[in-house]
């Protein structure tokens, strides 16, 4: 059994999916949450309720863009305001809007390197500041299989993601000597409302593309989450851990 | 607030004064302002904006920012 009773841990875009997922299990553990979610409302405090109801522990949601660097800042000033500190910090928001070359609108490479490079960036800045003062702490960033190895028609996404790792790695050099270890989660092709976009064909031909021959489920990365917020892995930072059943892209 | 520089910067009662400025002391560099900012954020039980961290280039100012604070 893991414990995290008594660590606070923030998940961003935590209402559904991966996020959702990491924050069951984090809790499921014993910790309290501070929920990010993009457009708060119903969603949002639902999730909330659900949460804190089945796992008996607080969470508090706070809604926002992650892309705004007031919504990290939000964050921490609530993580910093109800419990004096932050041990767990994961930057998971993203959105994944796929175009070829020629047809990709400026609005979704703008709202794509917000969302999934600048919210990780700002995130990592909040997480750093409160994690410092209590000793230490654990960052951990979603990037993919395709910022690692590309994709077709994914150029905005792949890209976003490579650079999630740049900033994974190089935040990991910068924090450890204050004991932050900062990490990356590549998923591969996960069961999430964002890949139950795609055509049928385009589904069939990533399955057959995977070793162990099934789509990950949100609770597959939510593990590889857990063992990153917690001492098992206490000297391990700088790392891309890619949770993908042996995918090939 | 001067106790958090001295000892954050680790600095010498002679090094010490009003007149310290970002970068013109051993070990005010970027790290030490990270390690200064969580010094005087746990000193004075607050938590500073981004704008001011970034303000933050000298002893007085430092001194101006965290009144603000305390308000």
């Amino acid at each position: 059994m893991i414990d995290l009773s008594g660590k606070v841990a923030v998940v961003t875009g935590g209402t559904r999916g991966i996020g959702r997922a990491i924050a069951e299990t984090l809790a499921g553990q014993g910790a309290t949450l501070i929920l990010n979610g993009r457009h708060g409302g119903e969603a949002l405090d639902r999730a909330v309720e659900e949460i804190a109801g089945t796992h008996s522990v607080p969470v508090v949601g706070v809604a926002g863009d992650i892309g705004l660097p007031e919504t990290s800042a939000e964050i921490a000033r609530q993580a910093f305001a109800r419990f004096k500190k932050l041990d767990v910090y994961v930057n998971n928001a993203g959105v994944l809007m796929d175009s070829l070359i020629g047809m990709i609108p400026p609005d979704s490479v703008d709202q794509t390197l917000d969302i999934n490079v600048k919210g990780v960036i700002y995130g990592t800045q909040a997480a750093a500041r409160l994690m410092q003062r209590g000793g230490g702490g654990s960052i951990i960033n979603l990037t993919s299989i395709i910022g690692r190895f590309g994709n077709e028609g994914q150029l905005v996404y792949g890209a976003s993601k490579a650079a999630v790792i740049g900033a994974t790695l190089s935040a990991a050099k910068e924090l450890a000597s204050r004991n932050i270890r900062v990490n990356a989660i590549a998923p591969g092709f996960i069961d999430t409302d964002m890949v139950r976009q795609l055509p049928d064909d385009k589904f069939q031909q990533r399955l057959a593309s995977i070793a162990m021959k099934r789509i990950g489920t949100p609770a597959d990365v939510a593990r590889a989450a857990l063992f990153f917020a917690s001492d098992l892995s206490s000297y391990v930072t700088g790392q891309v851990l890619g949770v993908d059943g042996g995918m090939l892209v | 607030m001067g106790k958090v520089f001295k000892e954050t910067l680790s600095l010498d009662p002679a090094q010490f004064g009003d007149s310290l400025v970002y970068n013109e002391v051993e070990g005010w560099d970027s790290v030490g302002h990270m390690m200064l900012v969580a010094g005087l954020e746990q000193e004075f039980d607050c938590m500073l904006e981004m704008d001011d961290i970034l303000d933050m280039s000298s002893y007085q100012k430092a001194v101006e920012i965290v009144r603000r604070y305390g308000e």
